[in-house]
């Protein structure tokens, strides 16, 4: 009970019993639980309602980088190893799986069969059940939505001893609060997605400069051959080169070998003294990358590189030191989104933080079944911010505030600091949720953002 | 060969054995899948077919029933014919310090690890055809390499187990017969949960399949896994009384 173990450790032990402090992909939390692994759906059913008074919740690979998937005090039902296909119809592309299974597996299985997930987050290491929990997005969601509009129906155990099969049409209600719905509404137990034909393994993309943030956001916007888009911004430039960045745009190749990536990964072996993402070294890679002579123009590259760059270091958070590191991701309305986005990246830019990775892109207006879902048509910023305490907090305090009074929200799934009043002014919706919420399951989180204000 | 090979998995659900049948699925290969439990069976089953397998079947029994292994054999075979391959991966760890005094405790340990494994191998072997090519894999431990105060019950299953195979892989010598033991070291699997887990001697059930695949492909005799095994137990098989006495392990 000493040592913080991080998520590599939660998923290999598990000594019965015992409380475990476990931290979060940022690593700025630690909570203490009784971490309960099991191996089979009827065990994690059965360990739902067992009756425990402590609360539960369910932790998949521990991606989450806030406190979503801490449960201080109570239990983490641990359900990396529910990873079953239960079906999958290789003629339709429609696949059936247990709630732990992850895009890294689903990938292995589907590329050389010549399907792909139809929405994909940032790294691969993250379930289909928390891809359900946080309703994820993709560099796609102009054309399709969040992942919660390519769910056909979702398993739900329930601690009354309950197994629900939800969809739009059955338990259409809790459907809804389970999509986006933290993992609170119930344990998901396997997940039915519709995935999407590919005829390559490989993406072409096309990567424009863009000398300002005006320039983004007069680009030609959503173009049908061009479904992925992003763009990676310098967010150390100030003045008149605020945004100043990449628009990297990609397709699917309609041609080529149907490969799926492979293990090799680069580990971090220890964790950095302090935060080796700084503003001197973001300053320096940031000059370098920017001007890359192979960075701009079109090449053909593996779905790997394209979407998973960060998952060929393993457990790169190490870099930002023992204290981990806070992201804010938020979106705003289209009507204030170009203010809203200046003011964040000189809020950032003023305070000389460098944020190692700013990603900046458009959300269409394909809204999600999920009541709690993240995106709205707008404009959807993510920043990371090395841990330095309380300076760090202010200026997220900060942004926040930017943010709401733009009609803008922030991303449960990477939150660790907005106020119960943030959240509610962002989801006003979330009684509803809550109305939904199984009694046996808490989480941090949800505690946080749902105290009532003094 | 047109025919997919046809694996026999005597404790499908098995963590390990599940991690290996995923690696011959992607492979194409077909699979007669025993265990006790119907329902766990069943979801390995779905999950090889849609992983590749070229076909799943399932069968309900309880492996360590003494009894029922000549009926539950005969059953199978009529049924499925004959395997190309078969993994005995079903297996208890049980509490050493119950079935010292427990004898029933005692008696599951050894029927289960090593009694029920040897007779179903003895029945998979009695009725093939000598020149049918047939690979046998059956999953040891490390802890059957010397008996230990801790675990020597399990252990001496284990080692019964490994003396077994040892002694089948002679009498099948220069025969399209292959037996090969599998040794693994600590393994994170719903067998040891109650065990503290974590550190380096720790592998996964994807690890240790890996190295089965290897060796099944390879034609090995004998398999530590994680190969580092192979060095720790080499110097322990070695230790003088004088020293293995000592040691708390």
């Amino acid at each position: 009970m000493s040592r913080p173990v991080h998520y590599r450790e939660v998923l290999l032990s598990e000594p019965a019993g015992n409380l475990q402090v476990v931290e979060s992909w940022g690593r700025t939390q630690q909570a203490r639980h009784i971490c309960r692994r099991c191996f089979f759906v009827d065990d994690a059913a059965a360990e739902l309602a067992s009756n425990s008074s402590l609360p539960v919740l369910a932790y998949g690979r521990g991606r989450s980088y806030g406190d979503v998937c801490l449960n201080d005090g109570g239990r983490l039902l641990v359900t990396d190893r529910l990873n079953r296909f239960i079906h999958a119809d290789w003629s339709s592309g429609r696949v059936v799986a247990e709630a732990g299974v992850t895009f890294d597996d689903l990938l292995r299985v589907a590329v050389p069969r010549g399907w792909f997930p139809p929405v994909t987050p940032g790294t691969k290491f993250v379930t289909l059940g928390g891809a359900v929990g946080n309703d994820v997005h993709g560099k796609n969601h102009e054309v399709a939505g969040s992942f919660g509009c390519h769910v056909r129906s979702i398993g739900l155990a329930r601690s009354s001893g309950e197994s629900l099969t939800l969809s739009r049409e059955e338990n259409a209600d809790l459907f809804a609060a389970t999509i986006g719905g933290l993992g609170l509404t119930g344990l998901i137990t396997w997940v039915e997605i519709a995935l999407q034909p590919i005829r390559s393994a490989f993406m072409d993309i096309e990567t424009v400069a863009i000398p300002d943030l005006d320039a983004f956001f007069h680009l030609p916007q959503y173009d049908s051959d061009w479904p992925y888009t992003v763009a990676w911004i310098d967010c150390l430039a100030k003045g008149r080169d605020t945004g100043r960045g990449f628009f990297i745009r990609g397709r699917h190749a309609p041609s080529g070998q149907l490969i799926t990536h492979n293990d090799r990964r680069i580990r971090v072996p220890f964790d950095a003294p302090s935060s080796l993402l700084n503003a001197h070294s973001v300053r320096v890679f940031n000059a370098f990358y920017r001007r890359r002579p192979w960075a701009l123009g079109r090449k053909t590259i593996h779905y790997d590189a394209f979407f998973y760059p960060l998952d060929v270091i393993d457990e790169w958070v190490r870099l930002y030191g023992r204290r981990g590191f806070f992201q804010h991701q938020s979106v705003v309305p289209m009507a204030s989104a170009i203010d809203t986005t200046r003011d964040l990246l000189e809020l950032t830019a003023d305070l000389g933080e460098g944020s190692f990775l700013t990603v900046l892109k458009l959300f269409g207006e394909r809204s999600s079944p999920g009541i709690l879902s993240f995106p709205m048509a707008g404009a959807t910023l993510a920043l990371d911010f090395p841990n330095r305490g309380d300076t760090t907090r202010r200026l997220l305090a900060r942004m926040t505030d930017s943010v709401l009074a733009a009609g803008g929200r922030l991303y449960p799934a990477k939150d660790a600091t907005m106020s119960a009043e943030a959240f509610r002014a962002g989801y006003p919706a979330w009684r509803t949720v809550e109305a939904h919420r199984d009694p046996a399951i808490m989480s941090d989180f949800w505690r946080r953002v749902t105290a009532e204000p003094p | 060969m047109n025919r997919p090979p046809l694996i026999l998995i005597l404790g499908a659900s098995s963590a390990i054995a599940h991690a290996y049948a995923r690696r011959r699925a992607a492979e194409g290969a077909a699979f007669i899948l025993v265990g006790r439990r119907q329902d766990r069976t069943s979801a390995v089953a779905a999950d090889l077919l849609a992983r590749g397998a070229a076909s799943a079947e399932t069968f309900a029994t309880d492996l360590a029933a003494i009894d029922t292994i000549e009926p539950s054999w005969r059953t199978l075979h009529a049924r499925f014919g004959d395997p190309d391959e078969a993994v005995i991966a079903y297996s208890i760890l049980g509490d050493q310090a119950t079935a010292e005094h427990d004898l029933a405790a005692a008696r599951s340990v050894l029927d289960t690890n090593f009694t029920s494994a040897a007779l179903w191998i003895l029945a998979l072997l009695a009725d093939r055809r000598a020149d049918a090519p047939f690979t046998l894999v059956g999953i040891g431990s490390v802890a059957g390499d010397r008996g230990r105060a801790s675990n020597f019950i399990y252990g001496a299953a284990k080692g019964g187990l490994d003396r077994f195979l040892e002694g089948l892989r002679q009498r099948y010598d220069g025969t399209p017969v292959r037996i090969i033991t599998i040794k693994p070291g600590f393994v994170d699997t719903p067998m040891t949960a109650k065990m503290t887990k974590g550190g380096p001697l720790w592998a996964t059930p994807e690890r240790v399949a890996v190295d089965i695949h290897r060796a099944v492909a390879k034609g090995k005799r004998m398999r530590y896994t994680p190969w580092f095994w192979r060095a720790i137990m080499l110097i322990i098989r070695h230790l003088p009384w004088f020293i293995f006495r000592r040691l708390k392990i």
